[in-house]
């Protein structure tokens, strides 16, 4: 066995007893940190690959971006976890068939390769070999000119997700005092201090 | 037995980054034992007070005084705190610090591991440093560590942004995300566009300047030192997430925050200073040795963070988030912009 399988099995041991972990553990918070744990194999599996860029992005936006919000939402929840444990069989039929229908889905989409062989031909645009080009560079090549509309899209997508959100939260609230940074650095000492002659034993 | 195929390829190669990585991390932590002290010194000089001066000739072995004291010292455990995340939150803050130093070139061929996406990696590793913090707040089950933990995820997301605009700006004038690379493309530069020879004007300080200034900011607010110390600041609360640590988790914490400020400091000196070059590449100057100047420009970065937090007092948390999302966001944004169309236009990309 080489060392690659070696680690390939760690990876994959560990990323799928944490994903079940979180399903399985009793704290939320326990949860997510082991969707973290998860998300760090995952990243490991990746760079087994020699996706390195892929690996790095999983970690800089998945862990450290976005678990971070999770787990700043989980944290400040107050969750009832027996409550929440309440309708289990009862959910059980819907979530098994959710379930089932991704892990077909899966199955379909990376069985395709070995069912039919040209299905790589036809669905992979050809990227040159990794010794001549940069990870980085080859996924940029890909990105910036034949899915540049999917590109755009995704984040024109991102964008009316984000005005959107602001726009639901934005609240105006009159008779508050907020601190306006221009006005205070375009103070002077002219409108700000006056210089009175005051008599003595008379105030003004 | 040291011929045989099995020695070099398996057993050989792990063994020799086992020695390297030692000598990087006692290196290391002698010089976060130093910077400590640094620390006190330029805080004390600049309150007019003597700081430490009594362990040690002139104070030298204080930071090795303060290392037994917190080794010796019972670790506490809060009854109420969740047991395994309390004592799992100071390992990860303090491994992970570490770990970002495996990428860092300090001279020419000097690193551990000189991987091709080396300054992503260090900088996926700086935005993991958060969950130290925020695994020690929640576990702590207590107020203060709580409001540390919810400012500094806050705090650290937002600046996160504007560090990897900036970076983004370097790999553009770079072509690459190796941090030799990142190094030697400072060799020439404007300066030498001018008809200079190889000097500090050709370091992206000058041709990034206000991107310079964004990302020593931004790794001050990153790595949670005054001004942007929210997490920590004593006036409110207490030592943020810190309060129910006690000896060597505590320890732990504290290692790991000036792991990650030298860290911050290197990653400078690489992207803006010209790491390991010579100020200027003439006769006095290229005899020293790369390492040395890395480590000046390191020290000069460290000395200007220390200034910083003696003199700036601390931001409010409401002015934090401003800096942070409406003046260096949009204004490494539009860097970016310019930077990459300065480069089209030019041709020099």
């Amino acid at each position: 066995m080489s060392v690659v399988a070696l680690f390939f099995y760690l990876f994959a041991t560990i990323t799928v007893a944490s994903a079940f972990m979180v399903i399985a553990s009793r704290n939320p918070v326990h949860s997510v940190l082991f969707l973290i744990l998860a998300f760090f194999n995952a990243s490991g599996l990746f760079m087994l690959m020699g996706a390195e860029f892929l690996a790095l992005i999983l970690i800089v936006v998945y862990v450290g971006a976005v678990a971070v919000l999770f787990l700043f939402v989980v944290m400040m929840l107050d969750v009832d976890f027996a409550e929440l444990r309440e309708g289990f069989l009862q959910y059980l039929p819907i979530g098994g068939i959710i379930g089932a229908v991704l892990a077909i889905e899966l199955i379909l989409v990376l069985g395709s390769y070995t069912i039919d062989a040209d299905t790589a031909r036809v669905a992979v645009q050809p990227i040159p070999d990794m010794a001549e080009t940069s990870n980085i560079k080859a996924l940029g090549d890909l990105l910036y000119t034949r899915y540049i509309f999917f590109f755009q899209m995704a984040g024109m997508i991102l964008l009316v997700a984000m005005v959107g959100a602001i726009v639901l939260t934005l609240n105006h609230r009159p008779n508050v005092k907020r601190q306006n940074i221009a006005d205070q650095v375009a103070r002077d000492p002219d409108d700000a201090v006056t210089l009175r002659g005051v008599k003595s034993g008379e105030g003004i | 037995m040291f011929e045989s195929e099995f020695f070099l390829t398996y057993v050989a190669p792990p063994l020799w980054m086992l020695a390297q990585s030692v000598l990087m991390l006692v290196l290391l932590l002698v010089t976060v034992a130093y910077i400590l002290y640094a620390d006190r010194k330029i805080f004390a000089a600049v309150q007019m007070r003597r700081g430490p001066n009594v362990v040690g000739p002139w104070g030298l072995l204080q930071s090795f005084a303060d290392l037994l004291k917190f080794v010796i010292k019972e670790p506490i455990i809060p009854a109420s705190a969740n047991k395994g995340v309390f004592l799992l939150a100071p390992l990860v803050a303090g491994v992970l610090a570490l770990s970002a130093w495996a990428v860092v070139p300090i001279a020419d061929g000097w690193a551990v591991a000189d991987p091709n996406l080396g300054l992503l990696f260090v900088f996926a590793i700086s935005s993991l440093e958060v969950y130290g913090i925020i695994m020690g707040g929640w576990a702590s089950n207590s107020k203060y560590p709580f409001l540390a933990a919810l400012r500094s995820a806050a705090q650290m997301v937002s600046y996160e942004v504007s560090i990897g605009f900036v970076i983004i700006t370097v790999l553009l004038c770079v072509g690459s995300l190796n941090l030799t690379d990142v190094v030697n493309a400072q060799r020439d530069g404007l300066g030498t566009m001018m008809g200079a020879p190889n000097s500090l004007l050709d370091w992206h300080w000058l041709a990034l300047f206000p991107m310079f200034i964004v990302f020593f900011i931004s790794a001050i607010a990153e790595t949670n030192r005054p001004p942007f110390d929210l997490p920590e600041a004593e006036s409110e609360l207490v030592a943020g997430h810190m309060v129910e640590y006690s000896s060597t988790p505590f320890l732990l914490f504290f290692l790991g925050e000036f792991v990650a400020i030298c860290l911050m400091c290197a990653l400078t000196t690489i992207l803006f200073l010209g790491g390991w070059l010579p100020p200027v590449d003439i006769a006095p100057f290229n005899w020293i040795h790369g390492a040395v100047w890395f480590v000046l420009k390191g020290l000069f970065v460290f000395f200007c963070m220390a200034m910083v937090r003696s003199i700036v007092p601390r931001y409010r948390y409401d002015q934090l988030m401003r800096l942070g999302w409406k003046v260096f966001l949009p204004l490494s944004l539009f860097m970016v912009f310019l930077t990459a169309f300065v480069l089209q236009f030019m041709g020099w990309a």
